[in-house]
Formats: structure tokens, sequence, C-alpha cells
């Protein structure tokens, strides 16, 4: 490991202004309307007191419904891609700290040691304050089964894990994060 | 002690070392409520963190990356071109890469509700612009210099001229969003955002060069901006701790 490596690009905070730049038309709809998979994830971006964060940016990455990533590193030629499908959606808070998505439930993808991760979907998060993206991943309540093997949640404590599972709420999926504080969301280095 | 270990370890800003800010700065005061508190979870790379958003052509218009033309008229200010290159930290340039940039105007405004900074907007400038990068990993922006403004911080707080970019990478562990900055700022020692890295030569990467083969003769001042992406595993090993 001794070749030249250039040295990277410090982060810096999205600050207040985002939105100028950043929510151009890269949307919050991964699916259409009336896809009849189309799920709905919604939540709350809130700080160390449990105020909204109104000046926010959740972005989500998440496998297909078969479980494959459109993107050249998933090679798996035996797990379909679908047309149209990129798996990436960005939402902005709004005032009140709310953000949403409609997107499908993503299949199962594989850990590096074969076993399969639960469904989940992998969550970066920006605001004023916030001097790099954070790092999280949003589980499913209707998957115990896979939940429990998962090899990312089965590592974590009772309390780290209850941050990350959605739960169901006025039929949509409800996943807050908690910044800072009491419930904290469990936030990962990647 | 633990009845066994965790694969997982928790660690504390050690992401990027030597290069990132820590999450927890308190000079800047809007980090106090908002940077987590916990540890964070060191995850061990999968297909989820090893794949990223990619792009086609398709999604950019022909002026996009041209802040000046993006209404009836010119915008007020000095002209620049900000140009540079997306590199992997192997060299290797990454092409296709998606580039989203904003900024304040020229007189430190931005066209922005929650702005109030008692400066004028300018009708003929909104301040966003994106491109992708070439096959050499090379991009090209066209705008105004940004002008400093006030921000409630501390007292008689002032930010450097500075040009927000967000870039995807190859991967999601390379996502970065960072600001550009102009040589020579004398707001620099007085910056909590810039001086939240905490190495003086990775702060000396967010500053643009100023480059006279970049500059367009009776048109533009020209200022180089090269990007480096790469995720933990491309900065020097250093042990991981329990916190």
């Amino acid at each position: 490991m001794t070749e030249t490596m250039l040295t990277l690009t410090p982060s810096q905070t999205v600050g207040p202004y985002l939105s100028i730049g950043l929510m151009r038309e890269l949307g919050s709809s991964l699916v259409l309307d009336d896809d009849l998979r189309a799920i709905r994830i919604r939540g709350r971006l809130v700080d160390g007191q449990g105020d909204p964060v109104p000046d926010g940016m959740v972005e989500i990455w998440q496998a297909n419904a078969a479980g494959r990533y459109a993107h050249p590193a998933d090679t798996r030629e035996d797990v379909p891609l679908e047309d149209g499908f990129r798996g990436f959606g960005r939402s902005g808070t709004a005032d009140d700290g709310w953000f949403e998505f409609l997107t499908v439930k993503p299949g199962r993808v594989p850990a590096p040691d074969g076993r399969q991760q639960a469904p989940h979907i992998v969550v970066g998060v920006f605001a004023r304050g916030l001097l790099k993206r954070l790092a999280t991943r949003m589980y499913f309540p209707d998957e115990h089964e896979a939940n429990a093997t998962d090899p990312v949640l089965s590592e974590l404590t009772e309390a780290e894990r209850a941050t990350l599972v959605a739960r169901c709420e006025d039929g949509a999926l409800r996943f807050d994060i908690r910044l800072q504080g009491d419930g904290e969301t469990t936030f990962f280095l990647v | 002690m633990a009845l066994r270990q965790s694969p997982y370890p928790r660690v504390r800003d050690l992401d990027r070392p030597g290069v990132d800010p820590p999450n927890d700065y308190p000079d800047y005061v809007g980090t106090r409520l908002r940077a987590p508190k916990e540890p964070l979870v060191l995850l061990p790379h999968t297909l989820s963190e090893l794949t990223g958003p990619v792009y086609g052509n398709g999604a950019i218009g022909e002026l996009d990356h041209d802040l000046t033309r993006q209404h009836g008229g010119e915008p007020l200010g000095e002209r620049i071109v900000v140009s540079g290159r997306v590199l992997g930290s192997d060299g290797r340039p990454l092409r296709g890469q998606l580039i989203e940039i904003w900024q304040a105007n020229a007189a430190g405004r931005y066209f922005h509700s929650v702005d109030t900074h008692d400066a004028p907007l300018d009708p003929n400038f909104s301040g966003g612009g994106r491109c992708l990068t070439d096959d050499d990993g090379a991009y090209r922006f066209v705008t105004v210099k940004p002008g400093a403004y006030p921000w409630p911080n501390h007292p008689n707080a002032w930010r450097p001229n500075h040009i927000h970019f967000s870039l995807f990478g190859r991967a999601f562990t390379e996502r970065l969003v960072t600001q550009m900055y102009f040589p020579g700022d004398p707001l620099f020692p007085f910056d909590p955002i810039f001086n939240s890295i905490p190495d003086e030569a990775a702060r000396e990467r967010l500053v643009s060069t100023f480059d006279l083969e970049l500059t367009t003769p009776n048109w533009a001042l020209g200022f180089r901006f090269n990007i480096v992406l790469g995720g933990r595993e491309a900065t020097p090993l250093e042990e991981p701790h329990d916190d």
C-alpha cells in the first residue's frame, strides 16, 4: 500500500442556502405516483432539543425491488435491473422538519460474507451545523426475521437498533432522524 | 467488560483522518445542537456503500454551467471562470461526475428567503449551477465572484467569499459537499467553518488558485479548483480506538 495517493478534498457544511444548488430537479419521488408497489416514507429531522431542522436535506440510496443497485459495481447479472429506477432520492426538510419520499421497498442485497442483509435504505443527512454528511440506514418494520439476522442490525444494541427501524403510521413508513440527544439516531462511519 | 467484542467498533470522528472537520466543533455555533454526541459505528462496506447514483448527460441543460446567462441580462460583479479536475485518490479522472454549485451574488446576498442580509439582490443572478465532468475529469463554470457576507455566529462574523460544491463520487462512501475559497482572503483567520478543518494543508486544498491560463483576455479572471474524492480507505491508516 505504498502507492502514491492524492490527498483528499475536505468536507464543509452545506449551510442554510443549499436549496439554491441542490433542489433543482433531483426529486424525492423514485417511482411514479401510480406505481402499485409505491411506499411513502416520511420523517422529521430534529436537533438536540427536539426542535425541527427546517434547512436540512435528506438523501436516500437503495436497490430496486429485486435487490439490484443501478451501479456498475453491482455485477450480479442474475438479479434484474429495472428501467427508469435509479435508486436515488433527495428531499429538503420543510419548516417543521418534515421530509418525504415515494419509492419501492428494496430487495435484499448480500453482505461481503455472503449472508443476506435485511431490506434497507442508505440515508445521508446534510444541514447547516453539520460539517460533513451524516450516514445512517433505514430498515423496515415488517421484516422481523430478516432484521434479527441482519449482519449490521444484529451487532447493534437494542437502543441503537430501535433508531433505525421505521414504523407504520397512516399508511406510510415513519422514520425520524434525531441528530443529537435522547433517542439520537445511530450514525455510521462509512 | 463486554461479553464479546463487537466487530463494529464505535469511533469518534475518524472518518477521514487529516482531512475532514470533526462533527463537534463548538466555535461554529450551528454544530452545538446538531452534531451527534454518540460515537459513530464503523460500518464494514457492503454493496450498499460501494455503489451510488450515476448520471447521464440528459439531465444537464446547455447553460446550467454558466450562472451569468440564466436570466434576461447579465449579473453585476466581477465575472470569473472556475475550472478544475475531479480525481480519485489514485489520480484517475472521474468522468461524468455531476457537480452542483451554489453561491451568493456579488454583493454577498443569496437568492433565498432565509437570507436577510441588507445587500441588494440581483434580478439577473440566482446563484445555482451544475455540470458534468468530461473524459479528463475536467469541469468549468462561468459565474461572478461571490461577495463576503455577515452571519450571526459571533460578533462581527463574516464569511470569506466562497462557492458551495456538491459531488457524488463513485460510491456512497465518496459523497462530498464542500466550499471553494479564493486566494489570500483576509477573513480566513476568523472563519470557524474554514478553521474547523484541523489540518492546515487540508484547509489550503479548499483555496482555489488564480490561474492566468484560465483567465480569458478582456473578459474574465480564472480560478482553478481541483477536487480529490475518496472514502475512508483513501486516507492514511490510523488505529481506530473504542470511545
